[in-house]
């Protein structure tokens, strides 16, 4: 068998088996959790027998490991159960709020990668010198500010003083994709303020290594141009190390926007499972929870797998 | 015109260093060079470590390697000083004009791009050459070079192709844009000698049927008589004596080039082997754990007390494998090892700490062998605690001693290993494997680092520890002059295998096997002409059978 097909089904098997560890975790952790979804529904005040009554009706009473595996077999057949606030389907409320967050999330990883990518190349290029220092100092600042405070300063110049879009970033079905975007533009501007950095640092850092390469100085002494060597001949040796790091972000981007959500009052995932552990909605936790595992683990598997197919050694053997 | 290509007066170039708690001050590394070199005409530069050599090469091409600059003289490339000349002149000298051959051609290729696109990459983006021009000259030059598949051989990827074809891509990938001058830096040194032949006769030939002028640098003198017209001796930085490579060789005028001619000038006297053997390894087959084949078969040899077996062999032929099967570091799957009269375990964790003592080891990268924190008196100073629980005035005494026979002497107690020289590195590292008064040494390679007179010395040094200390080394290497110098009996490897074992005067008097045979004839002899000779009887030979 080729090795990069029993690597690359090797990182496949590992990811599943990750996903199912992730999601016992989950279950764990939110049983583990004070007070349950009968006492959230009734309240302080509730009777004992109440909440003995409503607990026997949810099916709370039997054993927690029981529980789990209906709840993994449920999810395997596409179904992650009803919410108990509410008992609306939680798949198809997610199915909605997923795809909002992906929209937003994809738009400012289209913004975000190539432009940290590019910026990273220039501040090799221009290395210690002033391009350099002020793409470092600009990134470091803006990721160093907590997203909420950039939310709230980009709404108030932008959205109060300029009034170039509005600060809510409301969506809806009836919307076109410009409207959708327009929508969006706020939210997408701050995340990409939020991730930019550092995948503009690791670009630097990984390339930088490189270039004290034998083969960087044969490139040199091929007269090709300081911007030649970087992009042909260091970029593709960098590329593993680079999608690493950009599928971290895309990775954060899909799972840490719940701030960035809830500031822009933006109809994701984010505040949904915000809203769900207030309620003690305990269904709706667990599935958020495995949608959100299973991006993070997706990502970074893919990310592995493009790190194996870029070595051409594997690709190429003897 | 003037048939002058590169002219070079007094060059200067210089460096800011930074050493460690100290200021960063500038030092000089050339001081004042000046050559000329005709078009088509191919110069020597010569020289250890250190020399300048490979700055002055760069130079022609206007390059500073690290923090390296050029701070004065003049560079005269095609009729102008390509010091004072513009950026944009530089890139069209650098890969146009002029063009460079690196030691290791594996580090110097990309490894993430095919051959073909690296070799035509400087003649396109100079634009002597169409792609697809440039890709049939590629082919042309494959084939002149002696590659094989030279049609198909650009479309791999340099992983895929061994050491020694990928210095000759990385000389086709010089020749390729037609450049006007060639800068080969120590292009064969870290090829096998049996691959170097090849390689250097390829090289010669390609300089010679492309007219192309060449500066060739290399630290081994033998090597250099065969490509060159005219060689400089280079020393710190200085010009020490340069002339036509007859006078050179065969009439130096400075005490240093006499030196360097006559380096590896050590006799040594072979001892007839005793009855009784130090080391007795028997009938040894070995191999690396996920591997599905030995590494070696059925290897016996013994070793004499007080004695020096040479195990010498090429890259892969299983010389370093052995030694750690007889260290223990990786247990055989067949075979036994006895040592002193007793049978040693196969694995390490099985032997005694009297097994440990006797035998030791040194290393060939003696800077990576020593822990860098700590001073020459703890490094050797070590062994005399673990072994002998010695302390106090009782160690201190004894490590004076040790520095004493390895010629540091006592001042050297305080100091760090960054402080010292390759040479005296390998010193430290031969003291603190006699502390343990071992009855055997396994020395791996350990002059192959160094310099020629270097290396003599450490040889020198080695041959007359033997007499004082008594103890026996199991020399690997993979140079036949250091055999020569230092060995009382020789195991020839090749391929897992022992091919030929016996005393010095046996292994090296004919009649040779053939693999011996083409080992022996391929070590480069200082004299002129001594390549068209081999090459010339080796194609006699083939055509005779």
């Amino acid at each position: 068998m080729h090795p990069i097909i029993k690597l690359v089904s090797q990182r496949l098997a590992l990811g599943l088996l990750l996903l199912f560890g992730a999601s016992a975790l989950i279950f764990g952790l939110t049983e583990a959790l004070p007070g349950d979804a009968a006492q959230a529904v009734l309240g302080q005040s509730a009777t004992p027998e109440a909440l003995a009554n409503l607990r026997e009706e949810m099916g709370l009473n039997r054993p927690a490991l029981t529980r789990y595996f209906e709840w993994l077999g449920g999810i395997l057949q596409g179904d992650l159960g009803q919410s108990l606030t509410n008992k609306l389907d939680i798949a198809e409320s997610i199915g909605k709020r997923l795809g909002n967050t992906l929209f937003l999330a994809c738009a400012a990883a289209v913004v975000s990668v190539p432009l940290a990518i590019f910026l990273g190349l220039l501040a090799v290029r221009y290395r210690n010198r002033w391009p350099d220092k002020l793409i470092s100092a600009i990134t470091l600042t803006t990721v160093s500010i907590p997203e909420f405070l950039i939310g709230y300063v980009v709404i108030y110049f932008v959205s109060v003083k300029l009034g170039w879009f509005s600060s809510l970033a409301m969506i809806n079905d009836t919307m076109s994709f410009g409207q959708k975007l327009n929508a969006i533009a706020l939210p997408a501007f701050v995340l990409t303020l939020v991730v930019l950095a550092q995948m503009m640092r690791m670009t630097r850092a990984a390339i930088l290594n490189l270039m004290q390469s034998a083969y960087i100085e044969t490139a040199e002494l091929k007269g090709l141009s300081n911007f030649q060597v970087i992009a042909r001949h260091a970029f593709p040796n960098a590329i593993s190390p680079i999608v690493n790091v950009v599928m971290l972000n895309l990775a954060y981007l899909v799972v840490g926007v719940v701030v960035v959500e809830v500031v822009f009052v933006y109809p994701g995932m984010g505040q949904y499972l915000v809203d769900s552990v207030t309620k003690r909605d305990v269904p709706v936790v667990l599935a958020c929870g495995v949608v959100f595992a299973a991006v993070y683990i997706g990502l970074n598997m893919f990310a592995d797998i493009v790190s194996i197919l870029a070595n051409p050694r594997l690709r190429h053997p003897k | 015109m003037s048939d002058t290509l590169l002219k070079v007066r007094n060059l200067k170039i210089g460096a800011t260093v930074y050493p460690p708690g100290e200021k960063p001050h500038d030092i000089d590394i050339v001081h004042g060079v000046s050559f000329d070199l005709e078009r088509g005409k191919v110069l020597g530069l010569i020289g250890e470590s250190g020399a300048g050599k490979s700055t002055i090469g760069l130079a022609s091409m206007a390059y500073g390697r690290g923090g390296v600059e050029l701070t004065g003289g003049e560079v005269w490339v095609n009729g102008r000083d390509i010091l004072k000349t513009s950026h944009s002149d530089i890139r069209n000298l650098r890969g146009g004009e002029v063009a460079y051959v690196s030691q290791s051609a594996a580090a110097s290729f990309n490894p993430a791009k095919k051959i073909m696109d690296q070799v035509v990459e400087a003649a396109v983006e100079h634009k002597k050459f169409s792609r697809k021009e440039a890709e049939g000259r590629a082919r042309e030059l494959f084939a002149k070079l002696g590659l094989p598949d030279p049609d198909n051989i650009g479309e791999r990827y340099p992983h895929q192709v061994s050491g020694g074809q990928l210095q000759r891509c990385m000389t086709a990938l010089a020749l390729c844009p037609e450049p006007d001058l060639v800068v080969f830096d120590e292009p064969t040194t870290a090829l096998d000698v049996t691959t170097q032949i090849d390689v250097l006769m390829a090289i010669k030939e390609a300089i010679r049927d492309t007219g192309v002028a060449a500066l060739y640098i290399t630290h081994d003198l033998a090597v250099v008589a065969q490509v060159s017209d005219d060689i400089m001796v280079l020393r710190m930085g200085n010009t020490v004596e340069y002339g036509n490579t007859d006078q050179i060789i065969n009439n130096p005028q400075e005490e240093y080039t006499k030196a360097l001619v006559s380096v590896r000038s050590i006799e040594h006297e072979e001892k007839k082997p005793t009855p009784d053997a130090v080391l007795s390894v028997e009938g040894i087959t070995a191999r690396y754990k996920g591997l599905n084949f030995d590494v070696l078969h059925n290897v016996n040899v013994d070793l004499h007390p007080g004695q020096t077996l040479a195990v010498v062999g090429e890259s892969g032929s299983g010389k370093s494998t052995l030694a750690r099967v007889i260290t223990g570091l990786l247990p055989p799957r067949d075979g036994e090892i006895t040592f002193a009269g007793r049978k040693l375990s196969g694995d390490l964790k099985g032997r005694s700490r009297e097994d440990l003592r006797e035998l030791q080891m040194i290393y060939q990268m003696a800077d990576v062998a020593m822990n860098p924190r700590q001073t020459v008196g703890t490094i050797i100073g070590r062994p005399l605690e673990f072994y002998f629980n010695m302390r106090g005035a009782e160690k201190r005494k004894r490590i004076i001693e040790l520095l004493d026979e390895i010629e540091l002497g006592e001042k050297y107690m305080d100091r760090y290993p960054a402080e010292l020289s390759g040479g005296q590195k390998q010193r430290v590292c031969i003291a603190r494997s006699l502390a343990a008064k071992p009855k055997m040494i396994i020395c791996d390679e350990v002059t192959s680092a160094l310099d020629p007179l270097v290396a003599d010395g450490i040889l020198k040094l080695l041959l007359d520890l033997q007499k004082i200390e008594d103890v026996a080394y199991l020399f690997i290497t993979h140079d036949l002059a250091t055999v020569r110098a230092i060995s009382d009996s020789i195991a020839v490897m090749y391929q897992g295998r022992v091919v030929r074992y016996g005393s010095k005067s046996e292994v090296l008097s004919p009649p040779f096997d053939d693999y011996t045979d083409l080992l022996l004839s391929s070590v480069p002899e200082m004299h002129l002409g001594w390549l068209e000779e081999v090459v010339a009887h080796r194609k006699m030979e083939s055509a005779g059978n």
